[in-house]
């Protein structure tokens, strides 16, 4: 027996209203995640005990460059996603859920886009 | 918030412990290290785009004892978190969600994310001694 009215259906929002928004993004992230990641820790293997030209070098080629961005991107959302389902879980006094919740999603953003620029510089200089 | 007196389930502590609840719980946890990694890793590349200076600080921090086996516990937890996120990926397709399965694919994650930092840090070891 279906318990869900046709709209409900029709709209695949479920309880929480957000839908799969939420599990899609962690897991298109999650996807991206396994070759980049691998790609990064070897990257890093490469300038373990390097001068600061050669690391510089290493990491600062177009090719790297984009796919560091890429890395980090993927990186800050993802932690962003996984960290909300932790404060979600376990805060439950609302307005400090809500405070938590607000400011991990500025925060990602934000530290998010301060590695972003770090690479860039790491790439262009200056 | 008001109590309500109804039944509820269980406590934690009274479950003794088993392979997949304590992979579940790692994978929860090693995400959370991993979150405190990027800001390392934020640390790091604004240590390198700032200039020499910055990045032999950087590089003395990280390079340090304690910050050593940080990184090491950053290494694992990347592993873990890697291999375990396979297995769940492969979970959201409907694959290996049997109990024997979901044991064996659990032992795996075990033995291939010890292994691959093992073989990661033997590498860091090496590289670092030619330094």
């Amino acid at each position: 027996m279906k318990f869900r009215a046709p709209l409900a259906n029709v709209r695949g929002l479920g309880s929480a209203k957000e839908g799969t928004q939420h599990f899609y993004a962690q897991r298109l992230t999650a996807i991206a995640l396994v070759p980049l990641s691998l790609w990064f820790v070897f990257r890093l293997l490469s300038v373990v005990g390097a001068d600061y030209e050669t690391a510089l070098a290493r990491l600062g080629s177009p090719l790297d460059t984009l796919l560091l961005v890429a890395f980090l991107v993927a990186t800050f959302h993802h932690a962003q996603l996984g960290l909300q389902v932790v404060i979600e879980d376990y805060v439950h006094t609302r307005w400090l859920k809500l405070a938590g919740l607000v400011s991990l999603k500025l925060a990602a953003v934000l530290l998010g886009a301060a590695s972003v620029l770090a690479a860039l510089r790491i790439s262009f200089g200056g | 918030m008001k109590t309500v007196q109804r039944p509820l389930s269980p406590h934690l502590q009274v479950y003794r412990p088993q392979l997949t609840s304590v992979l579940s719980i790692t994978h929860r946890g090693t995400g959370v290290v991993l979150s405190a990694g990027a800001l390392v890793l934020l640390y790091w590349l604004v240590a390198l785009a700032s200039g020499p200076e910055a990045y032999a600080g950087a590089q003395r921090l990280l390079g340090s004892w304690p910050g050593q086996i940080v990184l090491l516990g950053f290494t694992f937890s990347l592993y873990y978190h890697l291999c375990n996120g396979i297995r769940h990926l492969g979970w959201d397709l409907g694959l290996g969600l049997d109990l024997p399965t979901a044991y064996a694919s659990g032992w795996a994650v075990v033995a291939c994310s010890v292994g691959m930092t093992v073989v990661t840090w033997a590498v860091v070891l090496v590289a670092g001694g030619a330094r």
